[in-house]
Formats: C-alpha cells, structure tokens, sequence
C-alpha cells in the first residue's frame, strides 16, 4: 500500500537550488516525490508556510539552504534554522512527528549532496508512514490516532 | 503595547475539539506587535488545528479572521459578525480585554482564549518585550527621572534600593533583570537630582491601582 | 551617641545609651508550632546576648510568626528584636502588629524590605510590599512619637483611659558591602531621618571595605545619630565561604579570609577564632556601637565566641 510520500523541498535558489540542479545535470538519481519550491533565500519561509505544507497533504517537508556562513543574504539560512526550530515544536504539539520536518544545509556544487539528502529523507518519511500504517492495522481499539503510534518526539531541535 | 503570549496548544486543542467549526479571530493591534496573536499567527493556530484534528480523527472546520482590534465594537463588522454567528464556537487570539469584550458583543456566542495576556510593554528589539508600565493609576515616573519603580522594582520600593542590588541586577533574575534602582540613581544623578532621592517618599495610594477594584475612566465631555 | 530623642523601655537601648559595647544575636523560630525548641534555642543565647533578633519567614520561607516567636523568648527572659518585613503584609497588618507586639512586652523592632518570595517555598504568593522599610520605619515612628497611624487619624482607647502606643525602639539594616556602593550612605542617612535608631549590618568578611564604610559614616556624622551593630557570621566551611563570595548579593569575602578556612583541619573552629577576631578589632572602631552576631544554625556556639571575645559577663540594665 505504500504510495509514495508527497514531500516538499523548499529551496534556496544560490545554493540548494542550484545543486539541485546539478544533481540533475550529473545524472545523478533521487526519488520523484519530492518536489522543489525555489525561494530567494531560506530566509523566505516562515512557519505558516511549512505547516500550511502538512495541512495540504504534505507527509514530509525539507528546507535546505546554504552551508552557515555561506548564504548569499547573509543570516537568512540561520533565521531559517530558528524558525523550523520553532515549527517543529508546534508540528509536535498537535501529534505530527516533528521528524517529518528538517532543514539541511547544502552547498550549490554538492549535487551528489542534494540527490543523497533527498533520498536519505524519503526514505525517513516512507517508515514513518510504515510505521503509522501498521499501527492502524494493529489498532483495534478506535480510529483515534495518538502520538503514540508516531517513532518518539525529538525532544529540543 | 498589550504584551502576551501563545498558550500552549494542548489547553487550546482541548476546548476547539468540543466544536465541529470554529473561527480563530485575530488581532491586528497589540499582540500583532508582539507576534502572539495576529494574522500571521492566526493562520499558524488554524494550521495547529486542522493537523491536530487529523490526527486525533476529530471533525472540525476552521476558519480564520482577523480585525483591527478586539477592544472596539466598530471593528465587530457585519462580515465578522457573519462569521462569529456561523461557527460553534470562537478561539479569540485577542488579549484579555478582547475575549472579553467579544463576549460581551455577542453573548450568544462561546469565546475561548488563545493567549496568556501579561502586561503593558514595549519591543526591546524584535522578539524581545519587556514590562515597563504596571497600570498604577498615579504616575509618578518624574520623580525617578523616567524610570518606573513600581513596574521595573521587583518589590515596587519607591525607597529602594533594597539589599538584594548587586553589580546593577536585581536578586530575582541576576542574568536578565536590571535594578531598577540602579538604573533610577543612575539617571538622576546624570540629571544632577540625586539629593531629591534622600527625602522618604510615602506609601503609595494603591486605591488607584487595581487593588482599589476594577477600574472605569468616563469622559462625560466626550460621551455623545 | 549624641541624639537619642526617645526613651522607650527597651533594654537594648538603655545599654547602648549607657555607652556600653553591645551584643546581638538572632533565633530563627521553627518551622512548625513548638514553642518548646524556642525556649531551647533561646536558652543558649540567654545571659550571653543583650538581644535577641527574631526572623520573619527569612528568605520567604514559612516559618513561626516573629511576634509570637518573640513573645515565647520574654517568657524566658531574653530582649527580643522582632523582625518586620514589608513583603508579607500590608499597612494595616503591620500596624495590628506593633499594637499586638507591644502589648505583649515586645519593645523592638526592626524594619526590613524583606527577600523577594521567589527565594523561598512559597513562590507562587502574592508578594505584598503596600510599604518599603522606609516607610515602615516612618510609620512606626510616628504611631510612637505622634500616637498616630498610617492614614492621619489617632491611635484611641475607651473613654477616659490614656492611649498606649507602640513604644518601640527602631532598628533597620544596612549593607556596608552593597550597590549601588556609593548610594549606601546616603541611604543609611534615609533611614535615620526616617526613624531607625539602631542599625545591624550584613556580615563583615572585608574588614578593610567595612571601615571605609565607616569612615564615610562618621564623615556625615551619622554615628552619632544612630547606633552601629556590625554583622558577624561565623564561616563554617569552604561550602559556605563560597556561597556567600559567590550567591549573596552585596557580600564580598577577603581572599585571606578565604584561605584560611582553605587550610584550616578545623574549619568550623577557624571560622570561630576569625568572628572573634573580628569582634576584638571592632571594639577599636570609633562609631561602632556592638555586635550583631548572626550564627545560623549554630545558636549554641554563640556565648562560646563573645566569652572569647571579653564581652562576658553582660551588663545588667
């Protein structure tokens, strides 16, 4: 039954973006689900954005920015860092596995980089909807859904 | 400002899923400015909810909304009235003065509240407030060169300072908190006022404050 | 000594109005409803102690209320010094307390801001502070010399009979060591002008810093209005030493200080010949009226130290 987890990767243009790009140009293979929203800069997404994703179906969402240091507008990877932070605290608070959220830093010439941490987090999205899946079909208690039946919340990001 | 914050989403959650729709109203003034109940935050509560109700497999719709200031009946439009009437039930990103007055607008209505309301303040920088007006009814900054005991002064000393001073901090929080009295003698002895501190000044009149009950200000020069 | 306007039956004033060096020191009541472990306490302190301070729910933990607590050591001879904070009670509350104390034999008093709540077991009160010490001073010294309360209107009794005030003699403390430094004397000036007759001071571990305290004291000539108690604590432990270096606000502890109890085999012993010696150089200072010897948790170890020191017998007044 497993379909293929609808994931979103918001990504900056100067560098995540780009080695996206390169990962195409150099072949190099990652799986089609995940699809990729260009910003200017990570600096760009705030937290409405990325729960408004799950609230759309989303089942995992990837920011990915430059390395620290790096981002061509200076700390807006670093505000990025705060904000999905914050936004996963929020995603456990109602019962989402904040772990369907991450944000990851990649250069633009780390095209082979971008193809592995899309599919490294695919495949972390894939269990983790194993995992809810075979819950349910255990669960013969009720439809309610608890964080229970989630992998154990990251405590502090 | 008004300076609150967002409760935590379990306490909210647990009123919301007694609802099959709600309306998240939010505020376009002060918790606007202080990020805890505006429209953006509007939209990340009404997220919170749909997510939450998907995984606990409750039914309910969420709309959301949001008008200049909760504390005014003219901004209770038609349109938000509409809104307030369809729903079950209302969360109220207001502080406490608007959950309360849209209490008082609509009576029919059920009107939870989403924020913590603490006190009046000011924006240090962004993401940072911090209390500097305690509501006393009898100001009486002046007097300390513009700097507030009653608020800044964890013991409210209009004598201070007292023995927990140290290295300008106040005992309480050593790491955040300034002494206010530090800070008052500082100042006025900048305004070359010091020797005004040296009289004893008397105890406060609190009947202005809160502790004399709640309070009304009428304007009868201004009543239509 | 030069102004010493009142005369109040209290014993402590008349020792320290005779001239005599006087010696304080403090009980801390129970955390439950024995009267008992008071008179224990208070039975160690007896004959080698001019007065006995009472704590007041001390770092805002709950502890017997001073004024009972007082009442208890009277019984058994000692002068106590009730401790009033302003964190606990309102105006009217404290003024019910001066008329209770004093009817009950209590004739001292000493007015403190009081520790923030947050410090102790109960962090979650209400804090009150209606008054600050100043005005707790200026209002007990105006129930006393203008038989007046807080609000204008006059102390009365019934018909015929003379009213009786809270003859009080006041006392406030002082922190030689504390910020902001330079305000420290004039605010002691405050607190004489206010009404504070006796002053005890926070515990000494900087002889020289107390002195030029002092020598700015008597530079306004504030040692003539008020008598100076000066704060002694025995240091017990390396622990300790430390947490008052490191964690009390407004205390400073000398490195010499420091190392000596470092290197003592018995510290607590050290720590004893050091208050002693401290009390012996205190005797020296012109404008210090007495000590003020805060022995916590160590009531028994006090008339060790003032024999020690000379200071025994006490005076009778």
């Amino acid at each position: 039954m497993n379909k293929d987890p609808i994931i979103i990767a918001f990504c900056c243009h100067y560098c995540a973006f780009t080695a996206a790009d390169l990962a195409g140009t150099m072949r190099q293979q990652y799986p089609t689900n995940v699809r990729i929203v260009r910003l200017p800069c990570t600096g760009k997404v705030d937290i409405g954005m990325l729960l408004h994703a799950f609230v759309s179906g989303a089942d995992g969402v990837m920011v990915a920015g430059c390395e620290e240091g790096s981002c061509h507008f200076l700390t807006g990877n670093l505000r990025a860092v705060k904000r999905v932070a914050k936004a996963k605290k929020l995603l456990a608070e109602t019962g989402v596995n904040p772990e369907r959220l991450d944000m990851f830093h990649i250069a633009a010439s780390q095209g082979p980089l971008f193809a592995q941490t899309a599919t490294e987090f695919t495949e972390r999205i894939k269990g983790l909807n194993m995992e809810i899946s075979e819950n349910a079909d255990q669960d013969v208690s009720g439809p309610e859904k608890t964080s229970q039946n989630c992998k154990p919340m990251e405590k502090n990001t | 400002m008004i300076v609150a914050e967002r409760k935590p989403f379990e306490e909210i959650y647990n009123n919301v899923r007694k609802h099959k729709s709600i309306l998240v109203l939010g505020c376009g003034s002060c918790v606007t400015v202080c990020m805890a109940g505006g429209e953006e935050e509007v939209g990340i509560l009404s997220s919170q909810v749909e997510l939450g109700a998907r995984e606990k497999g409750d039914d309910i719709s969420v709309i959301g909304h949001t008008i200049k200031r909760q504390c005014d009946v003219e901004f209770f439009d038609d349109e938000t009235a509409k809104k307030i009437e369809q729903v079950d039930a209302v969360v109220s990103m207001a502080c406490g003065v608007g959950v309360q007055f849209c209490v008082e607008r609509f009576p029919d209505a059920i009107v939870y509240p989403a924020l913590n309301t603490s006190f009046y303040g000011a924006t240090m920088e962004q993401g940072v407030w911090a209390e500097r007006c305690a509501g006393c009814g009898e100001c009486v900054i002046e007097e300390f060169g513009g700097i507030c005991p009653i608020t800044r002064c964890s013991k409210s000393l209009l004598n201070g300072p007292c023995g927990g001073s140290d290295s300008g901090k106040c005992e309480v929080d050593p790491e955040n908190l300034d002494c206010a009295w530090q800070l008052i003698i500082d100042r006025m002895d900048k305004l070359g006022r010091l020797e005004e501190l040296e009289q004893v000044r008397p105890p406060k009149n609190w009947s202005k404050n809160r502790d004399g009950g709640p309070r009304t200000i009428t304007r009868e020069d201004k009543r239509l | 000594m030069t102004e010493s306007v009142t005369k109040t039956e209290s014993k402590l004033e008349k020792l320290l109005a005779s001239g005599a060096f006087a010696v304080t020191s403090e009980l801390g009541p129970p955390k439950c409803a024995d009267a008992e472990i008071v008179r224990k306490k208070g039975g160690y302190l007896k004959d080698a102690v001019d007065a006995v301070n009472i704590t007041d729910n001390q770092t805002a933990i709950v502890r017997m209320s001073s004024v009972a607590a007082g009442v208890i050591a009277k019984g058994i001879g000692l002068e106590p010094v009730i401790q009033m904070t302003c964190r606990d009670r309102n105006r009217l509350a404290i003024q019910a307390d001066l008329l209770g104390a004093h009817a009950l034999g209590i004739n001292n008093v000493l007015c403190l801001t009081g520790d923030h709540q947050c410090f102790g077991n109960h962090p979650e009160s209400k804090n009150v502070f209606d008054i600050d010490s100043m005005q707790l001073l200026d209002m007990a010294r105006k129930m006393r010399d203008e038989k007046l309360f807080q609000c204008g209107k006059k102390l009365t009794n019934a018909k015929d009979i003379p009213v009786i005030e809270p003859n009080m003699f006041l006392g406030a403390a002082a922190n030689p060591f504390g910020d902001p430094f330079a305000y420290r004397v004039p605010r002691l000036a405050k607190k004489i002008s206010a009404g504070a007759r006796f002053i005890q001071t926070q515990c000494i571990y900087d002889m020289e810093r107390f002195k030029r305290w002092m020598d700015e004291v008597r530079k306004r000539g504030l040692h003539e209005k008020v008598y100076i108690l000066a704060g002694i604590t025995p240091l017990k432990s390396v622990r300790m030493a430390t947490h008052m270096r490191d964690n009390v606000a407004g205390l400073t502890v000398t490195d010499e200080l420091f190392r000596r109890i470092e290197d003592a085999d018995d510290p607590i012993a050290e720590g004893q010949k050091i208050a002693v010696e401290q009390i012996e150089e205190l005797k020296t200072i012109p404008g210090v009226s007495g000590v003020h010897i805060m022995a916590i948790l160590g009531e028994h170890t006090v008339a060790g130290m003032v024999e020690r020191a000379g200071l025994l017998p006490r005076p009778k007044v």
